[in-house]
């Protein structure tokens, strides 16, 4: 994987949200990472843990409160309103919910030319048409639907026509937030299908956001452990399966019903204890109050990530 | 212990519009036993949750309607009761529901603590005390792992996770015979559905009551079933055993699709096989098999004859031409 171009490095980045009273509520907290072009990083948390800010942050969507994300080797958080436009061309994204993120009003062609005409792709409206009708196809939209509007289609149709309007600008990197949750397994097993498609036709990078972690395990090449705003573990997908070393994603891992009889006898694991406020959190680590293994020195300082084993990243002062 | 608690006999059921009908469950038959759980598979659509709301009742006054078939409750037809009888001896008494959503099955200007209240109060008929029935809601709270001090906060104060299991701690406060549950970690996260799984079958052991667990996540079956049924259009296509569900065998094309779709924990597969296609409209339901437009087995006859129910085994049935025909040829040797 390290002869892969890195597409798009985050340094540090933070972000956090003004609370009542002054407080800051630290939704990504010094978060590294990078995506090489081509390949995939899951990101998987609960509910609550930064990803999606994360992922918005990313992409400028929200402003970072400090650090820095390197897109192409450029500091993107330093860019300007134009720049910015441009490089948006570049970085698209896919959102959850295929009900909420298309406006109702629009036809199914005018949603997906959209961004072409924000972005002054074409100068020929012929041009365009024949371009909206390219991305229905690759995406597996009939033509017939190309005057349709979005309440006359089923949620895995709008996805992908959430998947096309993010292809039209040819990015090369899409962040996706969530696009299979709010889909019935069948559907979800078409749109994962597709993505991954065209991930090899274009080559584009993902950053993949999910709650569900055999889909992560299914699409990416490296997966990210979040946890409170933090990466507590990255690795290899597989690797991260077979060898999970934060105690947090052990208890994670360990918690996913497997729709398997040999599993039934096991107990289901449960993780005790309240979950750390994420406004003015203590410093040492975020999981430290639900953790079965935590020593005083867990809640001394903040813990970097560390190179456990070769490409396999965790922050625990156990390991 | 294996008494037949609950028992639904080829129930119909309409949605009627000014301009259509749809036909959300079409002949659904199935028995719960006492102390067992039943899991119901089925994607968005199937009619999992109208068959649920049927039972207790539920089901939208002006459009929805029982056009077909029994429910029956310990021999009781549910549907020969009055209101009145329904309401003060069935609901939330017998038989209680555990709603999909914990955010909105609260009600966010009470209290917690007299929200389990008033189900205790509505079903008193032993004319306990308020201190009595307050000693109750301490120990029910007390029961899903939610301190008693925290009765007097307000829905809002609570995570999802809590919230899921105050709607528990109301579900279960009479002690159910039989509780419905309709999803009830899907809009939860792994841990805690883990949590709330745990808990259901801990109270399950303490308290005995049936379950009838609605999800469309096969893991939660396997975790937590004794018996499974999947739907598909409003038909039960397969049902049985735990065991005859998820051993590989003999199974309805739409179970084996169901199983493909969902990605592999343990070993690595390339792509993921979906199920071309969607369901049918229910306003106008195919004459054949419903699943037949997306069968990669269908035959000229799947789409023409609807199939009938082929018992496999003692518990294991088949809503399929190609098990039918099979046992046909059996039969003539």
């Amino acid at each position: 994987m390290n002869e892969a171009r890195i597409l798009i490095e985050v340094k540090d980045l933070c972000k956090y949200f003004d609370v009542k009273g002054g407080r800051k509520l630290h939704a990504v907290d010094r978060v590294n990472l990078t995506i090489p072009a081509g390949k995939t990083l899951g990101v998987v948390g609960e509910s609550g843990c930064g990803k999606s800010t994360l992922g918005r942050t990313m992409l400028r969507l929200l402003e970072p409160t400090s650090g820095q994300i390197l897109f192409e080797g450029k500091d993107i958080t330093k860019a300007r309103k134009s720049e910015m436009r441009q490089l948006r061309s570049k970085m698209q994204i896919i959102f959850q919910d295929p009900y909420s993120s298309i406006n109702p009003h629009m036809t199914v062609s005018d949603i997906i030319m959209q961004p072409m005409i924000v972005n002054r792709l074409f100068h020929s409206r012929e041009e365009m048409v024949a371009r909206v009708k390219k991305l229905m196809d690759t995406v597996g939209l009939a033509d017939r639907l190309y005057n349709a509007y979005p309440h006359e289609l089923d949620g895995g149709r709008r996805q992908r026509i959430g998947v096309a309007r993010a292809l039209a600008l040819n990015p090369e990197f899409i962040v996706c937030d969530e696009p299979v949750s709010a889909l019935d397994v069948s559907i979800q097993a078409q749109i994962l299908n597709l993505l991954m498609d065209l991930q090899d036709q274009m080559g584009l990078a993902y950053m993949f956001i999910t709650h569900d972690l055999s889909v992560v395990k299914h699409i990416s090449d490296e997966i990210a452990v979040l946890y409170l705003g933090q990466c507590i573990e990255r690795c290899g997908a597989t690797e991260l399966f077979r060898n999970p070393l934060h105690p947090y994603t052990k208890m994670l891992l360990a918690a996913i019903p497997v729709p398997n009889l040999s599993a039934r006898t096991r107990e289901l694991q449960v993780i005790h204890g309240e979950v750390t406020n994420p406004i003015d959190p203590p410093p040492g680590c975020r999981f430290a109050a639900r953790c079965p293994y935590c020593r005083p020195e867990c809640k001394e300082k903040d813990l970097p990530l560390r190179e456990v084993n070769p490409g396999h990243f965790a922050a625990c002062t156990l390991l | 212990m294996d008494e037949i608690l609950l028992k639904i006999e080829d129930l119909f059921i309409e949605y009627q519009t000014e301009l259509e009908t749809v036909r959300a469950v079409n002949g659904v038959s199935l028995e719960v036993k006492s102390g067992r759980t039943l899991g119901i598979v089925g994607e968005t659509g199937a009619g999992k949750t109208t068959t649920c709301l049927s039972i207790l009742r539920l089901l939208p006054d002006r459009t929805g309607r029982v056009t077909g078939g029994n429910i029956c409750f310990r021999d009781k037809n549910i549907y020969s009761l009055s209101e009145e009888e329904m309401r003060t001896q069935i609901c939330g008494e017998k038989i209680s529901m555990i709603f999909q959503d914990p955010m909105t099955s609260l009600n966010p200007v009470m209290t917690v603590g007299s929200q389990i209240y008033e189900a205790l109060k509505y079903h008193n008929h032993e004319n306990k005390t308020r201190e009595e029935l307050e000693r109750r809601v301490d120990e029910v709270l007390e029961l899903v792992g939610i301190p008693a001090e925290r009765k007097t906060e307000y829905p809002h104060q609570f995570s999802g996770g809590m919230k899921q299991r105050v709607v528990i701690a109301i579900a279960l406060a009479c002690e159910p015979e039989l509780l419905i549950a309709d999803e009830p970690t899907t809009a939860l996260d792994v841990t805690v559905q883990a949590q709330v799984l745990a808990m259901m079958r801990d109270l399950q052991k303490k308290v005995g009551s049936a379950i009838l667990l609605i999800t469309h996540d096969l893991g939660v079956v396997a975790q937590m079933c004794d018996d499974a049924l999947v739907m598909y259009a409003g038909e039960i296509v397969e049902s049985g055993s735990i065991e005859d569900i998820f051993t590989p065998g003999s199974h309805h094309p739409y179970t084996m699709g169901l199983f493909g779709a969902i990605p592999d924990l343990d070993s690595a597969v390339d792509r993921l096989t979906p199920i071309e296609g969607l369901m049918p409209d229910p306003t106008k339901l195919p004459d054949g098999c419903y699943f037949a437009d997306r069968c990669p087995y269908a035959e000229e006859l799947c789409k023409q004859i609807h199939p009938t129910r082929t018992s496999l085994s003692g518990t294991h049935t088949i809503l399929c031409h190609r098990f039918s025909e099979g046992l046909k040829e059996v039969s003539h040797e």
